[in-house]
């Protein structure tokens, strides 16, 4: 605890500095509120409307979790169809790297003119842009088990569902997290960016890609930042959250997980 | 030199009929390249047979070949009166790296060969996996992961889980190469006492002439390019053998033989190539 303690220190230390140096920067360059606002002003924004901010916020976690959910399900299942023979991964691969270089921003509006405005497009858009991540690691991963461990489940007559439960899908995991971890961070970029193109059903309500842009249009900085703050936290505990399991699954027995000095 | 050899002491008996029996085997690669030509070998039951020469020479793939890995381009295996496809569950592979399962604990990992064989009852996979850790002397880290043992103790539990089902044969490809001399030669003694216990054959690829001496019944010197067996040397040592066994001057006689046998050959290929 002492030692966490310690280690949360410098990080801590390092917000104060800046938070201050920004307080003090604006009073003594008499910067606009409206261009730049101290950072006790963002807070005060944002707790003024801390109703219309927990419901921004509600909103964007709900699409990019759920995207997020959708594109781990797709994900594997898209890995595993690949995984199962070279043949396939030369006819599919092309495609799926389209889902990485077609920019989202780009086929955005078609989704909206096709599904209309709303969760649902902006959970496909977030799904859309996890997926690529999360099929490129785990397919990695199921293919690329040791020779000499499938050589050892022949060698046991074992059959292809053993060979794919018992040795892919578990030396796949490392891997799989890789993708977690990338789509985890993207799927609060897709909410925003779907919110951008297809969030408001009602005026003023939204989610936070929406608030801010709404925010942006009233010239409220403040709330803006405090919006901008929010989608930082947001991310993170998406973040935090894939870190989590994936310390859960692999601290026992694999080395991205482990202290250094672990026997 | 051709292929065909003296008969060995052991396979001159006639009542007993050889356990593995190899004839006229030939493996040729995709691309051509003949790796094995012509090679005859019987192995009698309790036959310990080191495969040992140059790289290329194909012991390696002599060994998949028996196993059933990798099909024969000519001539027949039969393992125990089957071929080696039907035969795999009398024989277990054990490979240079230790090849565990990361995720799994040691307990785990010897549990696997039986829960593939489909022992379908956990308690008695895992008293099954205790005995064999208690044989190996492992108890103490059975709930440890590969990632926390030593090379050595990996190695033995790669040993422990091959010998978990029970085979008749145990196939080795240089299952002690990556380790030190002393975690070798302590494998070695161990080894064969697993092997007065439990009384398996055994094939056996090694690039350590000592190593060889001190475990087999024989020794197989192969030539390289195309592989083919150049010498079949006996090696008349009674078991057990004892550590003490590596300072007997017959023994160092019989690993000079071998050395001298693959010294031969290695002047002939440079002379050859000159």
């Amino acid at each position: 605890m002492k030692r966490f303690l310690s280690q949360l220190g410098w990080p801590v230390g390092v917000l104060v500095a800046v938070l201050s140096l920004w307080y003090f920067a604006t009073k003594f360059f008499e910067v606009p509120a409206y261009i730049l606002p101290d950072p006790l002003r963002v807070i005060s924004a944002g707790w003024e409307k801390r109703d219309n901010l927990m419901t921004a916020v509600r909103i964007s976690a709900v699409e990019a979790g759920g995207g997020f959910a959708l594109s781990v399900v797709g994900g594997v299942v898209a890995a595993f169809v690949l995984a199962q023979s070279a043949l396939i991964r030369r006819c599919m691969f092309p495609y799926t790297i389209l889902l990485q270089t077609v920019p989202i921003v780009a086929i955005a509006p078609l989704i909206l003119m096709w599904f209309g405005s709303g969760l649902k497009s902006v959970l496909l858009i977030v799904f859309i842009i996890c997926l690529f991540p999360i099929i490129a690691n785990t397919t990695q991963g199921l293919i690329s088990v040791d020779q000499n461990l499938l050589n050892l489940f022949r060698m046991s007559n074992a059959s292809r569902s053993q060979v794919l439960f018992k040795l892919r899908f578990p030396h796949a995991i490392p891997n799989f997290f890789v993708g977690l971890r990338i789509s985890g961070g993207l799927s609060v970029i897709g909410a925003f960016t779907g919110e951008m193109f297809a969030s408001s059903n009602a005026v003023g309500e939204g989610g936070l890609g929406y608030s801010i842009i709404y925010a942006n249009s009233q010239l409220q900085t403040d709330y803006l930042f405090a919006l901008v703050i929010a989608c930082a936290v947001l991310g993170s505990c998406f973040f935090f959250t894939v870190v989590f399991f994936e310390w859960f699954f692999l601290h026992n027995w694999h080395a991205s997980a482990m202290k250094p000095d672990a026997e | 030199m051709t292929a065909t050899l003296p008969i060995p002491a052991a396979a001159a008996d006639p009542v007993t009929k050889p356990f593995i029996s190899v004839a006229g085997l030939t493996k040729r690669f995709n691309n051509g390249v003949t790796v094995l030509d012509n090679v005859s070998l019987d192995l009698v039951p309790g036959d310990f047979v080191s495969l040992i020469g140059p790289s290329g020479c194909g012991k390696s793939t002599l060994l998949k070949l028996v196993s059933g890995l990798s099909p024969v381009s000519g001539g027949s295996i039969t393992v125990d009166g089957m071929t080696p496809n039907n035969a795999r569950e009398v024989m277990s592979f054990i490979f240079q790296d230790a090849t565990l399962l990361p995720w799994r604990t040691v307990i785990g990992n010897i549990e696997l060969g039986l829960e593939l064989e489909g022992t379908a009852i956990a308690t008695q996979r895992w008293s099954k996996a205790v005995e064999l850790l208690k044989l190996v002397g492992l108890s103490d880290v059975a709930n440890h992961y590969p990632r926390q043992l030593s090379g050595g103790m990996k190695m033995r539990v790669s040993i422990a889980r091959a010998l978990a089902i029970r085979p008749k044969l145990l196939l080795m490809d240089e299952p002690f190469g990556a380790l030190d001399e002393m975690t070798r030669d302590y494998l070695n003694e161990e080894l064969l006492r697993l092997r007065e216990e439990q009384k398996w054959t055994a094939l056996f690829v090694t690039h350590s002439v000592a190593e060889a001496v001190f475990l087999s019944t024989r020794i197989v010197v192969l030539q390289a390019k195309p592989g083919r067996i150049r010498r079949d040397i006996p090696v008349p040592f009674p078991f057990p053998r004892l550590p003490h066994l590596r300072s007997d001057p017959a023994y160092l006689d019989v690993v000079g033989q071998v050395s001298q046998a693959l010294r031969d050959m290695c002047v002939e290929s440079r002379e050859a190539r000159a």
